[in-house]
């Protein structure tokens, strides 16, 4: 609880911060999402009221931008690249493996809170291909096979 | 003021700057057809069917356009007829196009536009399509979605009129839509039913709950005495369902229309209205004489009831214990009225038409039952009457005008005036006037309450006492002057808060106005009108002089605010939560 009153405090400086200042929205959201790693309804609700502004247009920003999410992230986050030529290379097919390994569609968190599933644009790592990263760790030249055997990693 | 000469389709029009090139276009007698826009609510440029050739690279949305010196505008070329079609166009392939069984139809400006430019192969449309499940849980409000071409005139009217805002556009691209925050249903938001968002949409996304089965269903229940009650403010403005031009009172066709339906009694809710002006001008007097809480606020309207309960809480002690009229109606015809025609209460259905989607709600709050039974049974709004005008195959112009049934059906000036913005206050004061001093008020007119304004103050001299008072209507008023109280800069005896712009007459339950209509002409004032009128007609312009409320408290209730008046007349309020988990 006290973890959780530390981050409110957090947040009310970021808020204090942007005070009166013209789309401080944006920055406050993106401030809230570092520290609480994602934007929940309570979060959402204790912007609006500090800012002066509705729910509806807390959460109309928060859903239009990809970088907000409004579910936690796993302990691991498993990004896909679903890239041009990841995609050439079968990413799709690494992508559903996992999918079905962790029975988690994608962009969700398995029920255990340990992975959460994105499929994403370039990795920027296209020699690789098709190539994932797992917090940060980059897998290459992947087929559906590897997959088991990497997430026993975790 | 600084004057823009512009040529618009070779005619030319001088304009002040800043004038949009739509409202010039308007004054050089082209109508330029729009989707989105909805004067002073939302000009967003959002839908672009309005754009225009200005001679620049792209063609450009004319609502947000401000005319320039020497501009050369083309409203009507190939390219511009072209693209206009082509967002018709996008906006039916992911449209559900039931437009035989829509409320909407025939009353729909996607429709019209369509028609207009020849919008008409409708093999085109093939491909994804959104599917959303339709949110019907609110009392008052339903939302399909899948009719929604997201132009915001409803977020627009919920956020900047009624500063409420519980509704948004979410997510983006083709997955984007409109409704609360975390896809929750209406009523599982702040909304407060007010229903201004059903008047604006342009297409049937969003409509009453209707109750209209339940009401004929009663009438053919031939062991009930159902008995139908319409508010002030639907005479105003159900003619302009059969053709009647706006602002034309239709009391005597709406009585005979009631009573052709086969409601076994037509009563009024203005009966209730002159009932509610005795007591509320009853407790008024009594806050002011022995130290109660100032200002006191109204409480006809359950949009602004239920905004105070969630908003300003704050302000519960101020709100007048007094039910609205239907309320304080609905307990009569179930205590006093049943009794004296040897009826068993539960046996009586009350119907009240009203301007107003959030008396559905409001007729299903719990402590509005006075007998023990619900004050009302059902609550219609005015269109879904006409709906029901129309199904029995009344000829409704040609109906000669009948008088509403004895004795609570009669009613006076006072009372039809309670569907404007200042209505209630202008009552209550013609009767708080003469009940402190004794004399005859000469002049009823309190002009200074009366008019569209979205605030307006007065102080009128009542006896010895200066009384001040103002009347604000829109939520989004009634939070400004409420502020204002708050801050303690202003101080009030007495407010008026209606939840609606411009009162009743502009209720979320009142005929459909096209934006092109709204433009045009300011419908509370046109609607008004029909109620000023009725009042100067009346005979009796004073609550007080009703001789058949007069004899309902010889008869039954005593005194106003009286040990009886209390239990079937007075309600009382709870504070609601902004955010439910």
């Amino acid at each position: 609880m006290s973890q959780q009153n530390e981050k409110y405090e957090q947040l009310k400086a970021a808020i204090e911060e942007h005070r009166g200042e013209k789309g401080a929205l944006m920055p406050i959201l993106q401030k809230a999402q570092d520290i609480f790693g994602y934007v929940p309804k309570d979060v959402q609700e204790f912007i609006a009221e500090s800012i002066g502004c509705t729910l509806s247009e807390v959460y109309g920003v928060a859903t239009f931008y990809s970088q907000f999410t409004l579910e936690p992230h796993g302990e691991y986050v498993i990004g896909v690249c679903l890239g041009t030529a990841c995609y050439v290379k079968g990413s799709q097919k690494v992508l559903d493996k996992i999918s079905e390994e962790l029975k988690v569609p994608v962009g969700k968190t398995t029920p255990d809170g340990k992975f959460t599933l994105n499929a994403t644009r370039c990795l920027g790592a296209c020699g690789l291909a098709p190539v994932m990263m797992i917090n940060g760790e980059v897998y290459g030249r992947l087929v559906p096979e590897d997959i088991p055997g990497i997430l026993a990693k975790y | 003021m600084e004057l823009v000469t512009l040529t618009i389709d070779g005619i030319q029009v001088e304009v002040p700057a800043g004038t949009t090139v739509l409202e010039a276009a308007k004054k050089a007698g082209i109508r330029i057809p729009t989707l989105c826009y909805l004067k002073d609510i939302n000009q967003i440029g959002a839908c672009r069917m309005c754009v225009v050739d200005t001679g620049a690279r792209a063609l450009q949305a004319s609502c947000v356009l401000p005319v320039s010196p020497n501009m050369v505008v083309k409203t009507n070329t190939p390219q511009v007829r072209e693209a206009r079609k082509v967002i018709l166009e996008l906006l039916l392939s992911n449209h559900e196009k039931k437009c035989l069984t829509c409320t909407r139809s025939q009353n729909c400006e996607l429709q019209a536009l369509c028609k207009e430019l020849g919008v008409d192969d409708t093999d085109m449309f093939e491909g994804s399509m959104n599917e959303y499940e339709v949110d019907d849980l609110s009392p008052s409000i339903v939302r399909d979605n899948n009719k929604c071409i997201l132009c915001r005139r409803c977020v627009a009217v919920c956020n900047n009129v009624q500063k409420i805002g519980v509704i948004g556009a979410r997510d983006r691209g083709f997955k984007s839509t409109i409704g609360p925050a975390w896809n929750m249903k209406l009523n599982e938001t702040a909304c407060i039913n007010c229903g201004q968002c059903i008047n604006v949409c342009p297409v049937g996304a969003l409509r009453e709950k209707d109750s209209t089965d339940n009401v004929w269903k009663l009438l053919e229940d031939k062991s009930k005495h159902v008995i139908v009650q319409p508010a002030p403010a639907v005479r105003a403005a159900l003619g302009e369902e059969f053709g009647m031009p706006m602002g034309t009172p239709c009391t005597g066709k709406l009585a005979a229309a009631l009573r052709r339906l086969g409601f076994e009694k037509v009563f009024d809710t203005d009966f209730g209205a002159d009932l509610t002006i005795m007591e509320e001008a009853t407790e008024l007097l009594d806050r002011m004489n022995n130290g109660g809480v100032l200002p006191m606020i109204t409480s006809c309207s359950p949009g602004w009831i239920k905004y105070c309960e969630t908003y300003y809480p704050e302000f519960i002690p101020n709100l007048s214990s007094c039910k609205s009229p239907h309320e304080m109606e609905g307990a009569i015809i179930k205590s006093y009225y049943a009794d004296k025609m040897g009826w068993d209460k539960k046996d009586v259905k009350v119907v009240s038409v009203m301007p107003c989607t959030a008396k559905k709600f409001e007729a299903k709050r719990p402590e509005l039952s006075g007998t023990g039974e619900p004050d009302v049974d059902e609550v219609i709004t005015t269109r879904e009457l006409a709906r029901m005008i129309k199904m029995a195959g009344i000829d409704f112009m040609k109906l000669a005008d009948e008088d509403f049934d004895d004795m609570l059906g009669s009613s006076t000036g006072a009372a039809v005036i309670f569907g404007a913005t200042g209505g209630v206050m202008e009552a209550a004061l013609r009767t708080a006037y003469e009940v402190v001093t004794g004399k005859t008020l000469e002049n009823v007119n309190f002009n200074a309450v009366r008019g569209v304004e979205g605030v307006k103050e007065a102080t009128v001299k009542v006896g010895d006492i200066d009384v001040s008072v103002a009347v604000a209507s829109s939520t989004g008023c009634a939070s400004q002057l409420l502020d204002s109280v708050k801050s303690g800069e202003k101080k009030y005896h007495f407010i008026e808060i209606m939840g609606c712009p411009g009162g009743c007459v502009n209720g979320g339950g009142q005929p459909i106005v096209s934006a092109t209509v709204r433009g045009d002409c300011d419908i509370r004032a046109e609607r008004a009108k029909a109620l000023y009128i009725e009042d100067e007609n009346k005979p009796i312009r004073k609550s007080h002089e009703n001789p058949d409320v007069k004899k309902l408290y010889d008869e039954f209730l005593g005194k106003p605010n009286s040990h009886k008046a209390h239990e079937l007349l007075h309600t009382t309020y709870v504070k609601r939560p902004k955010y439910q988990d």
